[in-house]
This record gives structure tokens, sequence and C-alpha cells, in this order.
């Protein structure tokens, strides 16, 4: 079963929450990981690990790199599902 | 002739199977309680393993740290963290340059929580789903690096590993570093988070551990006539050290002074410590030597003494030998008794002990001493604390691991 987007962006904001300590409701499509929420790329890497396995797809490395905000992960993941 | 740089101790902090922190600690030491309780899962079923028991944390770090913190840090790292926190808030939270800050906090086994779930999720799940932050989390110098990260000491952040000497050693080497002029103050300490049944299983495949499980707290007994291994603990102890110097220029609060620390290794065995006591009595020997304080001086030991059969009297036979008929003035206390054993935790815990016991001249108790072995040559404080002498006093805190280690510190009042 494919998660919405909708679905997608609460999940992974659920991930950057625990991984930041941020709230939730912080973590909007427009956040850039590392400008707005203050990711590193090993925090990138944690969430971008968790994120392959809550929705079930696979985030290729070269592709992490272009995955500038929080919209562009959802939108990565929705369009990698199977 | 003591060392023209005097080390002081300005701050405590701890998380212990008797407290979440070093007040609490210390008031349920001086109460004789013990922090021994069952396991909360039932290995026995699952694994087999012999010990249904162990000295669990008081106080889970789920309960202090926020979940971002636990999820970057192994436990011993978390518990770590929270002791320097309490110990650096202590000390007043120096003022300090940070190349001037050093951090020496130890753990006897390292990351092994993370270890093990790192290899649990690569059976389970493959390679894809093992976490980044697993080497920077297992790896045995993540709790200093962390205390480094958090308070700035850039002169040094080192993880001296010796198994149960591990804390004692860590200490030793803080006031080492600031004789040797590399740092002002230094966060010291040890840390240890074992209770995972593969360690446990280990240790009692090692036939070290008390296997009483019928009375949990009554199991870590040492010098009793039936005392049949130790009691595994978890958690940590980090003190600051400073230089008199800085310490009086600031206006601290001093508990009281590290004057001697003591090196030495048995070169005999793996796990069983030289009979004879030669290496436990030379590095008595060098921390008296070290802080100029004579046999006489000596009014309170804390003892390394895990309740196994052996090792308890070797090295009260040991103390006997480095103070001779002055041992028999010395109020001995063993305080694993009510702690258990936090391998590399146990070295700082007991010096921060042995600190407090100084500073506020009682020697905590030793409990479950129902009948003493007949064979201990020394004044054991049983079941309540002991009061100690007024004016200038001196104490020795032993630490022995593993491997043929051995570290004995001279706390002395302020």
């Amino acid at each position: 079963m494919a998660y919405s987007e909708q679905e997608i962006l609460a999940g992974l904001a659920e991930i950057v929450s625990e991984e930041t300590g941020l709230p939730t409701d912080s973590v909007l499509a427009e956040k850039s990981f590392t400008d707005d929420l203050d990711i590193d790329s090993l925090s990138m890497m944690t969430i971008v690990t968790l994120a392959e396995e809550k929705f079930d797809v696979r985030i290729p490395d070269d592709e992490v790199k272009n995955l500038a905000t929080v919209g562009d992960a959802v939108s990565f993941i929705a369009g990698a599902q199977a | 002739m003591s060392h023209p740089i005097d080390v002081v101790v300005t701050g405590l902090g701890a998380t212990t199977p008797l407290g979440g922190d070093v007040p609490s600690t210390w008031a349920a030491a001086l109460a004789g309680e013990s922090g021994a309780r069952p396991f909360e899962h039932d290995w026995s079923t699952e694994y087999g393993i012999p010990v249904e028991f162990a000295a669990t944390l008081k106080v889970k770090p789920e309960d202090v740290l926020p979940r971002p913190e636990l999820k970057k840090m192994d436990p011993s790292a978390q518990y770590a963290i929270i002791a320097a926190r309490e110990a650096w808030a202590d000390a007043g939270s120096p003022d300090v340059d940070g190349t001037r800050l050093g951090a020496v906090v130890s753990s006897g086994i390292g990351g092994i929580w993370t270890t093990l779930d790192g290899w649990d999720t690569l059976r389970e799940k493959g390679a894809r789903r093992v976490l980044p932050m697993t080497v920077p989390m297992l790896m045995p110098n993540s709790p200093v690096a962390y205390v480094s990260l958090e308070f700035g000491a850039k002169a040094g952040a080192h993880a001296l590993v010796s198994a149960c000497a591990s804390g004692a050693e860590a200490i030793g080497y803080g006031v080492d570093m600031i004789r040797a002029g590399r740092a002002d103050v230094v966060i010291a300490g040890g840390t240890e988070a074992t209770i995972h049944p593969m360690p446990i299983a280990a240790f009692a495949a090692s036939r070290t551990l008390s296997l009483r499980n019928d009375d949990p707290q009554g199991a870590s007994r040492p010098y009793d006539v039936d005392r049949d291994g130790f009691v595994i603990g978890e958690g940590a102890g980090v003190v600051v050290l400073e230089s008199a110097a800085h310490a009086a220029a600031r206006g601290a609060r001093v508990y009281g002074r590290i004057a001697g620390v003591g090196l030495s290794a048995d070169g005999y065995h793996i796990t069983s410590p030289e009979p004879s006591g030669d290496g436990q009595i030379r590095a008595m020997n060098m921390a008296l030597g070290e802080s100029g304080v004579s046999a006489r001086e000596v009014v309170h030991v804390n003892a390394h003494a895990t309740s196994t059969v052996v090792g308890d009297l070797i090295e009260a036979r040991s103390i006997r030998g480095v103070l001779g008929d002055d041992s028999d003035h010395v109020a001995l206390s063993a305080t694993k008794s009510m702690t258990g054993h936090l391998l590399g935790g146990a070295g700082a815990l007991e010096t921060i002990f042995t600190v407090l016991a100084v500073h506020e001249r009682q020697a905590p108790p030793t409990i479950n001493v129902a009948t003493p072995d007949p064979e201990l040559v020394l004044d054991l404080v049983r079941d309540k604390p002991r009061e100690l002498p007024t004016g200038d006093i001196a104490a020795l805190n032993n630490s022995f691991g593993f491997g043929g280690h051995n570290v004995a510190l001279v706390v002395t009042s302020a």
C-alpha cells in the first residue's frame, strides 16, 4: 500500500523530530534540512536510513544530495514507492 | 614530599543504582541501602542465564535526557553526560579557557549495547538498516567525546581503559594533566552500561558473579564468609578536578584534595589478582609517597572489595602490608556491598565516596556482612556509617581491574 504525500510528510516529521528534538509541526515541506533544521550529514544519513525502513523505499546515496528540503524528500519517497 | 601543584576536587556528579545524583546516592549509602534488584526481563528462561538480578540505575536516563540525546548516545555515554552535567554545575560552572580544560572519562567495556544492537540489526534487516551513528556511539571514547563537546574541553579528551580500574585511572590521569601543566581544570570519571544479557552471560561464564537469586539485596557481601561473587552494577561518577590555585582564584568550594596517584600492573594473570598483592602494594605505596601522607594519617580506606572469594582477602592483606600496625585505626568500607560493581564506573564513584567521607567525616558502611571472614585483618565499618576524626585526615581509594591493573588514590581533607 502506497503512502500519500501527507502521510509521508507526517512520518518524516516524526523521524526528524526524534533526531533533532524539533517539534513535528515545525518540520514543514518548505524547510531546508541544513539551513532551517540544522541537520548535519551524519544526521541526514540517519534520517535516510530510518525513512527507508519506515516507507519501504530505497533512497540511493547519490540522490540524498538532491534532497534539499523536506518537500524534496517527500516527493522522492512518494515517487520511489513501488 | 608532595607535588608542587595541588589538585583539588570542586565538583561531584553521579548516576548510580542508589540514586540519580550524588546527594541521593550518598544519602542512600550512609543509610546502608542496596541498589540490587531483579532483572526487568526473564533472561533465565529466555537464555538460560543463571543470574537473575543486578544493581541497575535508580533513575533511568529516559527520565532525564531528551529523546535526541538518548538516540545519539550509547547508555554508557548517557550516564556519563548526566554525571558530568551534575559535577560541572556542582563546581559552579567554572569560567575556564577551553584550551585549559581537559576531559578524561573511561569505560571498562565501551558501547556494548550499541555494538550488539547494530549486530542484531545487521542480522535481522541487513546492512542498509545499520544506523550511521553506530560507530560514534560504540567507540569507547564516545562518553569522553560527548563530555568534551558539551563543555568545550580542548586541552585533551582521553579514555583510559583498564577494566574495573578505569574510573580511578581516569581521575588519576586528570590529576596528572593538571600537574603536568596541560590543564587547569579536568572533568574526570568513569561510566559503564553493560546490563545486557550477553555480557551478563559472559561474566556468569567466568564464574565471577554472585548467584544469590533468592536474595539480590544480600548478594554483594564483601568480606562476609558466605560471599560468592560480585553483583554487576551500572552507572557513572564524574568529578571536577582543579589546580588549587585556580580553585582559590575563583573562590570555589573545595571538597578535598587528590594528593597522590599510584598505578601499577601485576603482569601475572588475565583475571586473577597476583596472590602476594605485590602490584596492589606498589600502587598504594606510590600514591602515599607522592602525597607525602604517612600511614598514620590514613583513617579510611574505600576498598575495591568486589565480594569475590579470593580478591577481597588479597586486598585486605595488601592494605595491612602497606599501613602495617597503623591499619588498626583505619575504617575500612566496601561500598560495592550497596552499589554493586559498576566496573568502569566503580573507581570514579568510589573516589566520590572517599572524597565525601573525608569532607563530611563519615565513612560509609559495608552491608550484608553477617559473619566477617576470620582472615580479615582490618576494621570493617559495618551496617552504619562511622565518624572520622577531625583535623587533617587522609583516605585511600583502591581500584583494581581484570588484566592486572592497580590504581590507588590518596584523598586528603581540604
